[in-house]
């Protein structure tokens, strides 16, 4: 069904003949609205962990002092709270879970040793890649909810002390799992080669794609109409 | 009666405490002075009361405040509570007591009970931002505080309140101004009935306990003084006719503590926390000296472009 092909592969996806194949993994829009998000969730990090332990408030300094954290953490919560809902919209289709994820989430120890060959073949996203797609969606809601409960600036009002109590609790709890499921995606895209250049340059290469995301790879080349339009544009 | 604070003189004097004399300091690590000061206390007899707002107007003149003026909606409160301009609040309920059918009208002097376990200095992020001095006294520094609000959430009492015109805490201070050159706070030196006495910690106990015993021999069987342990006692206690259901004195608390969310977010959470991230950054480090990158090799390529070559030709 054409249905199921048009799930693996995302709008701009395409393949470029050459030496090496080049494979046109992120838009210029996807690009822009993930690093909005990478440097908002640095920055949250940043502000939050100065907050979070006493030993860390000298990362304060940073913004400008503790006033300062207090007031501006919550506004790049925003930022990430909409920014990353852009790349929910984007992506979410394509981290929907497949059989083969549960194969793939099996052979984990072949994942983390780098048998690759060993591995089913895998659409757009593997199963450890949605695993923090779908993590940090949740975290990301329980992090503005729990927020705008303990925005005290404007929010104070609205809920009794001890929803604030639980809400701060909550919220820190969240952030130390959502900065760790960002260590895990910072850690993958370092330890598998070729991975950074997708996100930074919008490509990745053609055995990049076979090693990785052959399903993904074989469904672009059998996409002959983008592929021709690609080709033209390019050529 | 309860022999007041004397005026003081008017030589000028340093401060009876400061920096060297502090127990506690917010997100700070202090070594505890070697011996502790006397522990001071003020002693609210709530039986002694007459609801005429002298601390109150006290407190604003003191500490140069400036409450709103707020709409009157019938009730004695004035303002209708706590405000970053208004460190105490007589709180007035009517009670009808269900042994005598009595009418009683309670009037509690509300404010920071200065906690010898304090959950707003638990709770703060700002180092320096609340501290407690050896003789009890908890107090809030300005210039520290970020407003974040978390000294809200760790009260038992619900007493800090933000200023929306600087963001810092405000609470009362026990007059430490005035204690560290010998005087007592300005609410006690208004009080016109010496329902607020002030003076050491164990003279207080001591005034109480007489206070206690004459509110019995008048039938107040369940009078009592108020010093929750829950909280490591506090300095400032009240005598209260009904010291069994503190509750009913406009919601005083029954053997307050610190909430075990604040102790579980303070306490566990921030260790574990910290121990969470360690180990995932750790483990990605040490997976990566152990395995090394993993890389697209050749064949990966040639393999991409027979299957490109394959199916565009």
């Amino acid at each position: 069904m054409s249905t199921d092909t048009e799930h693996e592969v995302g709008k701009g996806d395409s393949v470029h003949a050459g030496k090496p194949v080049t494979v046109d993994r992120y838009t210029g829009g996807a690009r822009i609205n993930h690093w909005i998000t990478a440097g908002s969730l640095v920055l949250l990090a940043l502000s939050g962990l100065s907050l979070f332990h006493p030993r860390l408030f000298f990362l304060s300094a940073l913004f400008g002092g503790g006033q300062l954290v207090r007031a501006i953490h919550p506004w790049i919560g925003v930022v990430l709270f909409f920014s990353f809902l852009g790349l929910f919209l984007r992506f979410w289709k394509l981290n929907l879970w497949k059989r083969e994820d549960g194969t793939w989430l099996a052979r984990v120890r072949d994942v983390l040793t780098a048998h690759d060959e060993r591995l089913p073949e895998i659409g757009k996203y593997n199963a450890g890649q949605k695993l923090v797609f779908w993590s940090m969606s949740i975290l990301i809601i329980v992090l503005i909810t729990s927020g705008i409960v303990i925005w005290d600036e404007y929010f104070a009002a609205y809920t009794t002390i001890e929803q604030k109590r639980w809400a701060v609790l909550i919220h820190s709890i969240a952030a130390i799992l959502a900065i760790s499921v960002w260590i895990t995606h910072v850690y993958a895209a370092i330890w598998v080669k070729g991975t950074i250049r997708g996100m930074v340059r919008g490509s990745v290469t053609g055995g990049w794609a076979w090693r990785y995301h052959r399903k993904w790879l074989r469904e672009l080349v059998d996409k002959p109409a983008a592929k021709d339009e690609k080709r033209t544009a390019a050529e | 009666m309860f022999p007041p604070v004397p005026n003081p003189t008017t030589a000028p004097q340093g401060p009876k405490f400061g920096e060297k004399d502090l127990m506690r300091r917010s997100a700070s690590t202090v070594t505890p002075p070697a011996e502790r000061q006397t522990e001071v206390a003020k002693l609210i007899d709530v039986s002694k009361c007459i609801g005429c707002k002298a601390c109150q107007a006290a407190c604003i003149e003191w500490n140069d405040t400036h409450p709103e003026i707020e709409e009157n909606v019938g009730v004695f409160e004035n303002p209708h509570d706590l405000t970053p301009d208004m460190f105490t609040l007589m709180r007035f309920t009517e009670w009808e007591n269900p042994e005598t059918n009595n009418l009683e009208w309670l009037i509690r002097k509300d404010g920071c009970m200065h906690c010898e376990d304090p959950g707003c200095l638990k709770a703060c992020p700002a180092p320096g931002a609340i501290v407690q001095y050896s003789n009890g006294i908890v107090d809030f520094v300005h210039e520290n505080c970020i407003g974040c609000g978390y000294c809200i959430k760790g009260c038992p009492f619900n007493i800090p309140r933000i200023s929306e015109v600087d963001h810092t805490a405000y609470k009362c201070t026990l007059c430490s101004d005035r204690i560290a050159v010998g005087q007592g706070p300005a609410c006690a030196k208004a009080c016109p009935t010496q329902a607020i006495v002030y003076g050491t910690k164990e003279e207080m106990k001591k005034h109480a306990e007489g206070r206690i015993t004459d509110l019995k021999s008048r039938g107040f069987t369940n009078a009592g003084l108020y010093d929750p342990p829950g909280v490591g006692g506090t300095h400032v206690m009240y005598v209260l006719h009904h010291a069994d259901k503190p509750e009913i004195y406009a919601g005083l608390a029954n053997n307050p503590t610190i909430s075990p969310v604040v102790e579980a977010w303070k306490g566990v959470t921030k260790y574990a926390g910290l121990a969470v991230m360690g180990v995932a950054a750790v483990t990605g480090f040490l997976h990566y000296m152990v395995n090394g990158p993993n890389r697209v090799s050749e064949e990966d390529e040639e393999a991409a472009e027979r299957l490109t070559g394959d199916r565009s030709s």
